[in-house]
């Protein structure tokens, strides 16, 4: 499993919702829907994998994949860097 | 997520702030009716301290303008102020004040980014609207950008019926320069008021517009024409009204209003310089709570595209007479102008603001 980090060039701010994502670099908002995201997207650097994060989380096993697929969201969007 | 962001944020995603009236031009469509400074402008140190909330607040960055805001001698102090504070910086200028010196400035930090108002791909539609000399005055400003190394920074078109059919060859000239286009839409705000209807675009421009726009979602818009997605599929970006929920203004003067483009007593929700600040203004004001409660679609209701328009643009709908829960003065099916006709009287009056007297232009002089 790949391991992430907050990119570097990227603002959250906590809102209600969820979060919101400002990348500095390409300028770009992002929408964080969930505070369960909000958490994981915060802690990520601290595990080894994408996996010990959502489970510190507590995310469901019926929830991973979902979970999974928005962490590549955020990936793509460069709000999360893969780090090795 | 709409409905969320319509009930409002801690603080707000896109702040724009107008930091003079003063301008080296006199666009005919000014939104702020800008010419002269006012000798109320906040001060430097007032400007940091609006920073500085701005920074406790998180907003992650600012869009100045004015007026010209480089013709402030405290701008370059300001950017560096608000880069310190981790707050990123987008400001509108004319491109006067952009010399080969201050686009090495502007492209050595990701935290700030520049756009260049450009209304016209030629300089006689151009100039028809900004005044002799500004297109040769932005056109420096884009190489001047374009040899430091700048990226990406924004050519700025307020489109009008004049200028809707130069839309591939502004893109081409954006292009030239590794900038990106930004069409904004023609409010009858400030001195727009006075040529909103001979520039704004016809029915047929806007669906023209529309299609352009569905096939070109890199051209940057501010979600400025989401009235224009009762045409077919949303145009992207969140297709609703902001004010007051996600955007605000600070004026010269340090004014809030709900939006960059209601420049008007009933629009303004207090001071920065009021107790609490702006947070207290952001958080607390009684207009921007009201224009955060659920809105009616009032004589919309009855319109299968009000989901997708919103009833369109307040700040349209006011400047030009009409009650703001009803049609925009623009909307695509053609209510709007069954509604203008009976209400071209009751139009607001609309002081000259801060406009050169006698609509002198100042001479146009650029510092090398």
């Amino acid at each position: 499993m790949t391991a992430y980090s907050l990119h570097p060039q990227v603002g959250l701010r906590d809102e209600r919702f969820g979060a919101l994502a400002y990348h500095y670099g390409n300028r770009r908002l992002t929408f964080l829907n969930d505070a369960r995201l909000v958490r994981i997207v915060r802690s990520v650097a601290e595990y080894d994998d994408v996996d010990a994060a959502l489970a510190a989380a507590g995310v469901p096993a019926a929830d991973r994949l979902a979970y999974l697929a928005a962490i590549a969201r955020l990936h793509q969007a460069e709000v999360l860097v893969a780090r090795d | 997520m709409t409905d969320r962001l319509a009930r409002g944020l801690d603080a707000p995603i896109c702040l724009t702030w107008e930091l003079t009236y003063g301008c080296n031009l006199a666009c005919v469509h000014c939104l702020s009716s800008s010419g002269r400074r006012d000798p109320d402008e906040l001060t430097t140190k007032e400007l940091f301290a609006v920073v500085d909330e701005l920074a406790e607040m998180q907003v992650f960055y600012v869009n100045i303008g004015g007026g010209e805001p480089t013709l402030r001698p405290d701008f370059w102090d300001l950017l560096d102020y608000c880069v310190a504070g981790k707050v990123g910086v987008k400001f509108s200028t004319n491109g006067s004040r952009i010399t080969p010196a201050a686009a090495q400035r502007i492209a050595s930090t990701d935290y700030v980014d520049v756009q260049i108002s450009l209304d016209g791909a030629d300089a006689a539609t151009n100039d028809a609207i900004r005044g002799d000399g500004s297109y040769a005055m932005a056109v420096a400003a884009m190489e001047h950008l374009a040899a430091a190394g700048m990226r990406e920074f924004k050519v700025s078109v307020v489109v009008t019926r004049e200028n809707v059919g130069q839309l591939d060859d502004f893109l081409a000239l954006a292009g030239r320069y590794g900038a990106q286009l930004r069409l904004t839409r023609l409010r009858p705000s400030g001195r727009g008021a006075d040529v909103w209807d001979r520039l704004h675009l016809t029915g047929e421009q806007q669906r023209r517009l529309y299609t352009w726009l569905v096939e070109r979602p890199q051209v940057l818009t501010g979600d400025s024409f989401f009235h224009l997605s009762a045409l077919g599929e949303p145009l992207p970006g969140l297709n609703l009204c902001g004010a007051g929920r996600i955007v605000c203004l600070i004026d010269p003067v340090g004014d809030v209003y709900a939006c960059p483009f209601v420049l008007h007593e009933q629009f303004k929700a207090g001071s920065v310089r009021d107790d609490g600040g702006f947070a207290a203004v952001w958080r607390t004001s009684e207009l921007f709570t009201s224009l955060r409660e659920p809105n009616s679609p009032g004589a919309c209701a009855s319109c299968g595209s009000y989901d997708a328009c919103r009833g369109g643009c307040m700040a349209a709908k006011f400047f030009t007479g009409l009650p703001l829960d009803g049609p925009d003065p623009e909307c695509v099916h053609g209510h709007g102008e069954a509604a203008l006709l009976q209400a071209s009287s009751s139009r607001p009056l609309v002081d000259a603001g801060h406009s050169h007297r006698g609509g002198v232009f100042v001479p146009l002089t650029r510092r090398t």
